[in-house]
């Protein structure tokens, strides 16, 4: 079978039948996928995931009753997860742009239904939130963080529901250059988008994850902009949302440990036994890194277990603690290429869906990545939210690096 | 997005290199806990070395409060559990298992909540073994061993107020700037313990221990191992004190059985105690007091119930120790201060004096002691009979040569300023909390006080007693002439005053000790030592840390001629005087004995029975001086005690002396020996039957056995401090 021309040139060319030598050869050619692929996207998230695994490792090795008496068990499922991630990366990358549209309902409906059977008694509690079912075995699945990518695909293919095909400058124009009212989804669209990203929002809302619900809105939010929707029109919205956030406060929608968050975020030093412990222990171990850090292993707060969730949430503070500046500006960096990356792959897109896709994931790694350093560094609040590729957490490793082919897939169906 | 990732690496930046050393401070004090090991507390040992208090191993049941606040319900099922399984009320366990705080008061925990808190003493190695074996069912309780202070009661002698009790050291004491003190300490609160605390107490060792998240113990920083403390020689004498403990109740109880004819009613007998004193030293060889407790009560850490009944004034407040709390009237016994004062003032020792039976100050009658009358006696004479108008009538004298009530610009107040000398109205600076001062009123304290009461008392004058009236009519018209008198001049040392005092009434309060002290200065030729029960300070390993060495604190002004006179006047008060029916047999001319009766009108009580002597006279060792309130005549009930006190001093037995039951005719002039390994040496002229000698490996080590936690270590014998209880009690002393 034979996908594409066989001596088109633009087009993406896999030629299957052949011997796989031959197929790795065409891959190869110029402008095939092998060259074509983003290896600078790939290369740090796999080292972050790489770094994630030592941090994990350092943090979790003295925790025997997390490991059940096998220090590297961690690093070991770490390394794992990131495997299947990379499997999981080069099969969303390779599939057809057609098809991945076709298959976009699927993924939301699978998103919705995982959410409703966290909800129901399948799921179990952990710290206050239900977000996880049990699989057995010591598997569990976290819906929520699939669910952000059917919401990034499903977001993206209502706003792009006018199938029109437009060259690369005409779409980027609603993004880079003035806007044009003809080229930015209607109003009708961007309710329908919004329609399909509020069920699996409020249903995360719902877990109560609250972090995870905020990750969700800005990657709407994220979403929307770029789609080039009218000025007013992203006011209104802009005003609609003000306004749900003062309707949560007033009705009092927040859970008590949610409040108590936002309220230790405000004042770092408040109760630092109780509310602000996290936060409190977190800078103590960022604080004492220094510029080299104490080294691997060598952090006492670390080894000290004394921040709550420092293999998962708070794994940053592990490489603040035990590799101080040098290691967290590292990290920092590879953040920065990453999201360098994927807006790179944004500006190529030449179809919204696909533009819009990128730009999703783009501001969903953008926001999380901050949000989850800012409440370590006790700039942001605390959210519940993984740090991506490096926290430990399979579904949020899988979720992570599906959505770097996504980025991928869109890399390599681009034509610059 | 780049300014959000440069804001992210911006406060990195800050936090890591702006403000790090703050947070590396702040970490290094996250992970640190002190562990303290509790220091074995020093013994109280008697003059021979004889423990009056040591230190006994027993099993504590503890509960670690950390690991009690992650059970459910805070842990209340597994203290309920607990106190089931050791028989006791699961209040009592929860109480001690609380934290002391302003509002929750004792009994609470009042160390800190890191360390396991002992919630039972003492638990039979059956019961830890039962509760050790099913620690799924009592997460944070341990058995651990401890140091248990017991009162070894050597011959019955309790000394429980001398000797005092402890308390754990409270918040207050800890968080004072430079405190001594460690968390789990045990404080001094009465007696020794409190004085000698910082000897008796040694110093706590100290871990520092890196702990993670739940307080487990990582690494061990830095340890300081417990250095135990030193022992306290004292110069009391176990046998002795026994001896006043069991004749100071004998003469409570002789004294209830007597008829007060003034009251009709039986005597009270509500208090009182007695004081055997070195009097070359000032040593306290025994000191009683009534009513008493068994110091045992302590063992255990004592109830609020128990603590309630010690300190009932209805029950006599037993906590007191009134050897040297107690403030009573001398009477008589005050005579040998008036009578100093006389021959220092130039009445002859000579002379002839007329003991009439009453003597007259203005309005005023003062009488003689049932209004005797001997006619004209020499002053010797008068002692030893005890008139009193002879002193009345030299006090009036004194007092006029003053000025009388317009007193020259330097009075002498013969009388007050002796007292003063033989040390009377201010504390003697026993090594023990809390001393009375008594009192010995004089001008200044007269007029003081006035301007202090004139306001009540000139309202009083006016008003009268109308509360008293109405029950006592002749009792409210007395108090109202003693108001007015007092509002018209009661700043002024009327001669009244002069001349009661001169028989240790009216304004004159003395304590036992220092009616004992006043007696030994004139015994040992006018030396006044401060008295005191620490004779050495010896370490763990034996080395002596410290002798006590006698402090001199005044000489009483009386001329060689003077205090010759005033001993062979007590010498006649024991044989031919008040006192002569106390010492019927006594072999008076082996072993001379000077003596003083006393009985004190008390105003609204029963008359306070005194008694002091010294003796041998001639060579003076002891003097012993006791009160008893509400008694009845010194002659009578305290006298006999104080006789038969000194009869097992001496072993006088039917007027003979037997030396092989003589207690201690000399306190020993050396310290009991206490070898390195912490055991005590028995002195050279006692004879230790092999039966008595030590079991091997007795008394090896000073230090605490390791907290054990498994339950097949508990199975083992259970651990025994060595307890230092000398082996050799054998008397075999000579008389000299």
């Amino acid at each position: 079978m034979i996908i594409g021309e066989r001596a088109g040139v633009p087009a993406v060319t896999v030629a299957l039948g052949d011997s796989p030598t031959d197929r790795v050869r065409a891959a190869a050619r110029r402008g095939g996928a092998l060259r074509r692929f983003d290896w600078a996207l790939a290369v740090s998230a796999s080292a972050l995931a790489v770094l994630g695994a030592i941090l994990v490792w350092s943090a979790t090795r003295e925790r025997g009753r997390l490991t059940g008496g096998d220090p590297q068990y961690f690093l070991k499922r770490h390394l794992l997860n990131l495997a299947v991630g990379l499997v999981l990366a080069a099969a969303v990358s390779a599939l057809d742009h057609k098809r991945m549209r076709a298959l976009t309902p699927a993924v939301y409906l699978f998103a919705i239904l995982g959410l409703f059977a966290v909800l129901s008694p399948l799921g179990s509690t952990v710290n206050g939130a239900r977000s996880w079912i049990e699989l057995g075995a010591g598997f569990s699945i976290q819906p929520a963080e699939f669910a952000k990518v059917g919401v990034v695909m499903a977001a993206a293919m209502a706003m792009s529901a006018r199938p029109a095909v437009r060259r690369a400058p005409d779409m980027l124009a609603p993004v880079f250059d003035a806007r044009r009212p003809g080229d930015a989804p209607s109003g009708r669209l961007i309710g329908l988008a919004l329609l399909a990203a509020a069920v699996p929002t409020g249903l995360i809302a719902l877990l109560p994850d609250l972090g995870t619900t905020m990750v969700v809105v800005a990657t709407m939010a994220g979403v929307i902009v770029v789609s080039g929707v009218r000025l007013r029109l992203l006011l209104l919205l802009g005003l609609a949302a003000a306004g749900a956030v003062a309707l949560v406060v007033k009705f009092h929608l927040l859970a008590a440990h949610q409040v108590n968050r936002f309220a230790a975020f405000a004042d770092p030093n408040l109760d630092p036994q109780g509310v602000g412990y996290n936060t409190h222990q977190a800078r103590l171990a960022i604080g004492s890194g220094g510029i080299f850090g104490q080294g691997l292993f060598h952090g006492a707060q670390t080894n000290g277990q004394f921040v709550p969730e420092q293999q998962t949430d708070f794994v940053f503070t592990v490489a603040g603690e035990e590799l101080g500046l040098v290691g967290g500006l590292v990290i920092i960096a590879l953040f920065g290429v990453l999201l360098w990356r994927a807006c790179v792959i944004a500006r190529g897109a030449t179809e919204p869906f696909q533009l819009l896709l990128a730009a999703g994931v783009l501001s969903w790694f953008t926001f999380q990545t901050f949000e989850n350093i800012g409440m370590t560094l006790g700039i942001m609040p605390v959210a519940g939210i993984p740090l991506p590729f490096v926290s430990y957490g399979g579904s949020s490793m899988f979720a992570n690096f599906i959505a770097v082919g996504l980025l991928e897939n869109v890399r390599l169906r681009s034509t610059r | 997005m780049l300014a959000l990732l440069g804001t992210l690496g911006a406060r990195l930046w800050f936090l890591q290199v702006r403000s790090g050393a703050q947070f590396q401070q702040a970490a290094a004090a996250n992970d640190l806990r002190s562990v303290v090991t509790a220091a074995v507390r020093g013994s109280i040992l008697d003059d021979q070395g004889r423990a009056l208090v040591d230190n006994r191993t027993v099993l504590d049941v503890t509960v670690d409060l950390n690991t009690l606040a992650r059970e459910p319900q805070s842990g209340r099922p597994v203290l309920e559990r607990l106190a089931a399984a050791l028989g006791v009320p699961a209040a009592q366990i929860e109480q001690r298992a609380r934290l002391c705080s302003p509002t929750v008061g004792q009994p609470c925990w009042t160390g800190s909540p890191y360390q396991p808190v002992p919630v039972a003493r003492d638990v039979p190695t059956r019961l830890a073994v039962k509760i050790m074996e099913e620690r799924d069912r009592f997460p944070g309780v341990s058995a651990v061993p401890g140091a248990q202070r017991v009162f070894p009661e050597p011959y019955g002698a309790q000394a429980a107020q001398v000797l005092g009790y402890l308390s754990p050291v409270t918040p207050g004491e800890l968080d004072a700037p430079d405190t001594k003190y460690q968390p789990t300490d045990m404080v001094g609160r009465s007696g020794l313990e409190q004085t000698h605390d910082d000897e008796l107490r040694g110093v706590s060792g100290v871990a520092e221990v890196a702990v993670d998240n739940l307080g487990r113990a990582v690494r061990t920083v830095s340890a300081t191992p417990p250095v135990p403390g030193d022992d306290l020689v004292t110069t009391l004498d176990a046998h002795v004190q026994a001896v006043a403990e069991q004749q100071l109740a004998a003469a409570v109880k002789s004294a209830r059985n007597g008829w007060d004819k003034n009251s009709g009613t039986r005597y009270k007998a509500d208090s009182g105690a007695v004081v055997v004193l070195d009097v070359n030293t000032g040593g306290v060889v025994a000191m009683a007091t009534y009513p008493s407790y068994d110091p045992s009560v302590w063992s255990d850490g004592v109830s609020a119930a128990q603590y309630a009944r010690l300190t009932d004034p209805k029950a006599g407040t037993p906590l007191l120790d009134r050897a040297y709390q107690g403030q009573f009237a001398p009477g008589s016994t005050f005579k040998l201060v008036t009578a100093s004062a006389m021959l220092q003032d130039g009445f002859p020792a000579r002379g002839v004096y007329d003991c009439s039976p009453s003597f007259d100050v203005g309005s005023q009658s003062f009488h003689n002691f049932e209004g005797e009358a001997f006619g004209p006696i020499t002053l010797k004479r008068a002692i030893e009979v005890s008139c009193d108008t002879v002193f009345y009538r030299a006090a009036y004298q004194m007092w006029l040569r003053d000025g009388g009530n317009r007193p020259v610009t330097h009075p002498a107040d013969p009388v007050q300023t002796m007292a003063a000398a033989y040390g009377f109205g201010r504390a003697t600076g026993i090594d023990l909390p809390g001393e009375s001062p008594g009192d010995v009123q004089n001008r200044q304290e007269k007029l003081a006080t006035w301007k202090q009461m004139k306001d009540i008392w000139c309202r009083r004058a006016q008003t009268g007693y109308p509360e008293v009236a109405g029950s006592d009519p002749a009792r409210a018209a007395y108090l109202k002439q003693i108001a007015h008198e007092n509002c018209q001049d009661g700043w002024q040392f009327r001669g009244g005053d002069a001349v009661i005092e001169a028989i240790g009434q009216g304004g004159i309060l003395v304590t036992p000790l220092q009616l004992a002290r006043a007696y030994a200065a004139l015994a040992n030729g006018g030396t006044l030592y401060q008295p005191h029960l620490e004779k050495a300070v010896i370490a763990p390993d034996g080395h002596v840390v410290s002798t006590y060495r006698p402090k001199v604190v005044g000489h009483v002004p009386v001329s060689p001629a003077t205090r010759s006179f005033l001993v062979s006047a007590f010498e006649g008060v024991a044989q031919e005087g008040t006192a002569s029916g106390v010492y019927g047999p006594w072999p008076q001319n082996r072993i001379a004995v000077g003596a003083k009766t006393g009985t004190a009108d008390v105003y609204g009580k029963q008359a306070t029975s005194v008694f002091a002597s010294f003796l041998p006279a001639d060579h003076p060792q002891y003097a012993v001086a006791m009160m008893v309130s509400q008694a009845g005549q010194g002659a009578m009930v305290s006298g006999p005690a104080v006789e038969k006190i000194e009869e097992a001093l001496y072993g006088v037995q039917g007027g003979a002396i037997n030396p092989r039951a003589a207690l201690l005719p000399q306190p020993p002039a050396t310290l009991p020996g206490i070898r390195p390994d912490g055991t005590l040496v028995a002195p050279a002229d006692q004879v230790l039957p092999p039966a008595c000698l030590p079991p091997p490996g007795y008394g090896v080590s000073q230090a605490l056995p390791p907290a054990f936690t498994e339950p097949s270590v508990l199975a083992a014998p259970p651990y025994y401090l060595p307890e230092r209880r000398y082996a050799g009690l054998f008397q075999a002393g000579a008389l000299a």
